[in-house]
């Protein structure tokens, strides 16, 4: 099963490196892995996604933990909270089927970040399904070139009933 | 005050409570040793490779508790730290490596002994550090110190600029620390320990398995305690010998792939494990499917990634041994579990460990047993292989941090440059590597800082001629293939020889000259008559490393074992014997 983790780190150098060695050195998938700096400059978020049984899962939550720069970890996976990713996906596009692209790229809300002569390039942003929907489709008019951001992702804050 | 980086480093070192560090000097740490070159409170162990430099520390640091402290220089100094430090690092040892690197403006240029030392030693340390400010030095070796020697211990590494070690400002060394990522946890969860209560106020089989996390944690006292108090067997993995004295009535021995009868037996006929500081190596529980299937298992443990790794834990306790056990040790009662320790005792005297081996030469077992008689409050540090267990087996240990042996990893080499740190650290006791005619020259260099240093190790060479162990498993499960495994071999041997014997050429090196090559004291034991007296002899040495080459059976294999794939209570008790 997929577990999205959220971890605040000291925004050291080679923190990074210390979480992805992690992984590697102990055979743990990482699907994605996302960075960037907190409203603290001394503190960066990642965001992680991996996946793996229940024990092997709770082998990496301990051994994250463990990494003395990890200042808190968090499994969003039960929690409800957003998820987002971000793509650019560059599309084959001649001329006469622009019209037909630019219809199913509205309908997943893209933008449209460039023009050339037989190819555009599209920002998408939404949940890892929808990106992979929409992938799927513009492989029927040929992808020439893509970059995805990773997940980034945000625990909701708590409602309460009858509050404000 | 304007004081040097290196300064400020030799200060913190001070401040700690050093008085002794091991090293070896290169380009980018000569300001470092120039400040220690004036400082008569820290004495320096010069050794003749950094391994064993860090081997020493890690020697130094086991036997006494206190961190081991490492100075070497940046690129091959650093990297031949790394052996050292991945030792360090699975067996929970605090020891604190500094390393000098390139001047700040010139990493990453591919520079004069360069190496990416962070990068390199960042799987082997509990923490690393690049030092890039000056300002750091005094917080990062408090942190150090900390995070070496607290929760659960392990070796740090600092890595320092040369341009940082020379620049000056007004510094002094931190009062506090604050590491907000760090929290280790001391105090068991009150629950949980209450449910441990209860189980084992239930169990019928119940039996205790110590490991190396007793000895750590300096809970062996509170640990007999609670012995004495329940009456209930206990077991021990390879590093928690020593926290119950081996002749204790209720002490059944090691677990695992060499491990006892008795201790194999039990642990796979319990009905409640009860485990403090151990973490379920696979040398420990053989094949984990049939690893004490009957049992219900607590598992007491300050990392709580060690917990429910391996094995499925019913009541997990995430704490320091000693607090947790300090907690526990009123509201344990005692047992009635007559017939269940009357068992174990039989399973005790039935098959006991046997210092009889194959062949007609001296019989290493009866070696250690003899080392155990004449010196019964040693330090002993071994190598890796047979000699490693037949020390564990056969030495009569009888109280903490005094089996120095490189468990989790497995080095080769270790033990006399941690025989040196220990006797360095401990130099009113008698301190012993057990060692084999193949680890011992994975390190021999260092008689030299043996002799240099006047430390009277006694080196016990169980010389077979064999890389024992291998030749051990290649005898039992690869039909006597002897590859690359006997140390004797000339271009003139059979290819395929399996048959050793009296037309085998002279074994290199004679250690009684190579002894002699270093001004140390050298013995050669032949004849078991012998073995005593010269360990006698070999006792009066008071500033002379002696090295006493003992010529033992070249076949002689450790027993019990039990075999890769086979459950504990699945022994070979000898040779062609499987119970």
């Amino acid at each position: 099963m997929k577990h999205v983790l959220s971890l605040l780190v000291e925004n050291h150098q080679g923190v990074l490196s210390r979480i992805s060695g992690l992984f590697s050195g102990r055979g743990y998938n990482l699907e994605s892995i996302t960075a960037g700096v907190t409203t603290d400059p001394g503190i960066t978020r990642i965001t992680l996604v991996s996946s793996g049984n229940e024990n092997v899962l709770e082998q990496i939550k301990k051994q994250l933990n463990k990494l003395i720069d990890v200042i808190k970890l968090i499994d969003l996976t039960e929690k409800p909270s957003v998820h987002r990713e971000m793509a650019l996906i560059k599309v084959h596009a001649a001329p006469k089927q622009r019209g037909e692209i630019f219809q199913v790229a509205d309908v997943f809300r893209t933008r449209v970040m460039d023009v050339g002569m037989d190819s555009i390039m599209l920002e998408i942003t939404g949940s890892c399904e929808k990106i992979d929907d929409f992938i799927t489709i513009m492989q029927n008019y040929g992808i020439t070139e893509i970059a995805r951001s990773g997940l980034i992702s945000m625990e909701k804050t708590k409602k309460i009933k009858g509050g404000r | 005050m304007n004081i040097s980086g290196a300064e400020m480093i030799v200060e913190s070192l001070k401040k700690e409570g050093v008085n002794i560090i091991f090293g070896y000097p290169g380009g980018a740490v000569i300001p470092i040793f120039d400040v220690l070159f004036a400082e008569p409170s820290i004495h320096v162990v010069l050794t003749r490779h950094e391994q064993g430099a860090v081997h020493a520390a890690d020697g130094y640091a086991r036997s006494t508790g206190r961190p081991g402290v490492v100075l070497v220089t940046s690129g091959p100094g650093a990297t031949n730290t790394i052996t050292g430090l991945a030792t360090a690092n699975f067996d929970s040892v605090p020891i604190v490596c500094l390393t000098g690197q390139v001047p700040k403006g010139m990493i990453g240029n591919d520079a004069f002994q360069e190496a990416d030392t962070v990068g390199i030693s960042r799987p082997v340390t509990k923490h690393n550090y690049l030092v890039t400010e000056r300002k750091d030095i005094g917080r990062i070796m408090k942190e150090a110190f900390y995070l070496a020697t607290t929760g659960r211990p392990g070796p740090v590494l600092i890595d320092f600029p040369k341009d940082i070690q020379i620049k000056k400002i007004d510094d002094k060394y931190p009062e506090k620390i604050q590491i907000r990522g760090y929290k280790p946890v001391s105090k068991g969860h009150s629950g949980q320990i209450k449910k441990a209560v209860k189980i084992l106020k239930e169990a019928k089989r119940p039996l205790f398995y110590i490991g190396g996390g007793i000895n750590i944690a300096d809970a062996a006292g509170i640990f007999n305690n609670i012995l004495e108090k329940t009456d209930i067997p206990v077991i021990s993995s390879l590093m928690g010998i020593g926290a119950v004295p081996s002749d204790h009535p209720r002490y059944l021995g090691m677990l695992g792939m060499h491990g006892t009868f008795a201790a194999n037996m039990a642990v796979s006929s319990s009905d409640l494990l009860f485990t403090i500081g151990a973490r379920f190596d696979d040398r420990a529980t053989g094949e984990l499917k049939k690893f004490a299937q009957q049992a219900k298992i607590v598992h007491i443990d300050i990392d709580p990634a060690a917990i429910a790794r391996n094995v499925t834990v019913d009541i997990p306790i995430v704490g320091d041994a000693k607090t947790v056990l300090e907690e526990l040790y009123p509201l344990i009662k005692k047992p009635a579990i007559d017939s269940w320790i009357k068992q174990t005792v039989q399973w005790k005297n039935t098959h006991p460990l046997s210092t009889e081996t194959e062949g007609n030469l001296l019989s290493p077992p009866l070696i250690v047993r003899k080392i155990s008689e004449v010196f019964p409050d040693a330090i002993i540090a071994t190598e890796v292989g047979q000699n490693q267990m037949w020390a564990a087996l056969f030495y009569n240990f009888r109280k903490p941090r005094t089996l120095l042996t490189s468990g989790g990893l497995g080095t080769m080499g270790y033990g006399f440059p941690a025989a040196i740190g220990a006797q360095a650290g401990n130099r009113d006791k008698k301190v012993i590597d057990i060692a084999g005619d193949g680890s011992i020259q994975m390190n021999i260099q260092e008689l030299a800082t043996a002799v240099q240093e006047e430390l009277p190790v006694i080196i016990a060479i169980l010389n077979n001629g064999y890389l024992g162990m291998v030749r051990q498993w290649q005898e039992l499960f690869f039909d006597r293939h002897y590859s690359s495994t006997c140390l004797m071999r000339r271009p003139s041997c059979p290819r395929d020889c399996n048959s050793p014997g009296d037309q085998c050429p002279p074994y290199v090196p004679d250690f009684i000259k190579l002894a002699k090559a270093y001004d140390a004291v050298g013995y050669r034991v032949t004849e078991e008559k012998d073995i005593e007296p010269v360990l006698k002899e070999a006792g009066k040495s008071k500033t002379r490393p002696v090295i006493i080459d003992f010529i033992v059976s070249r076949e002689a294999n450790v027993w019990p074992m039990v075999p890769a794939g086979a459950g504990n209570d699945e022994m070979m008790l000898g040779e062609g014997s499987l119970i």
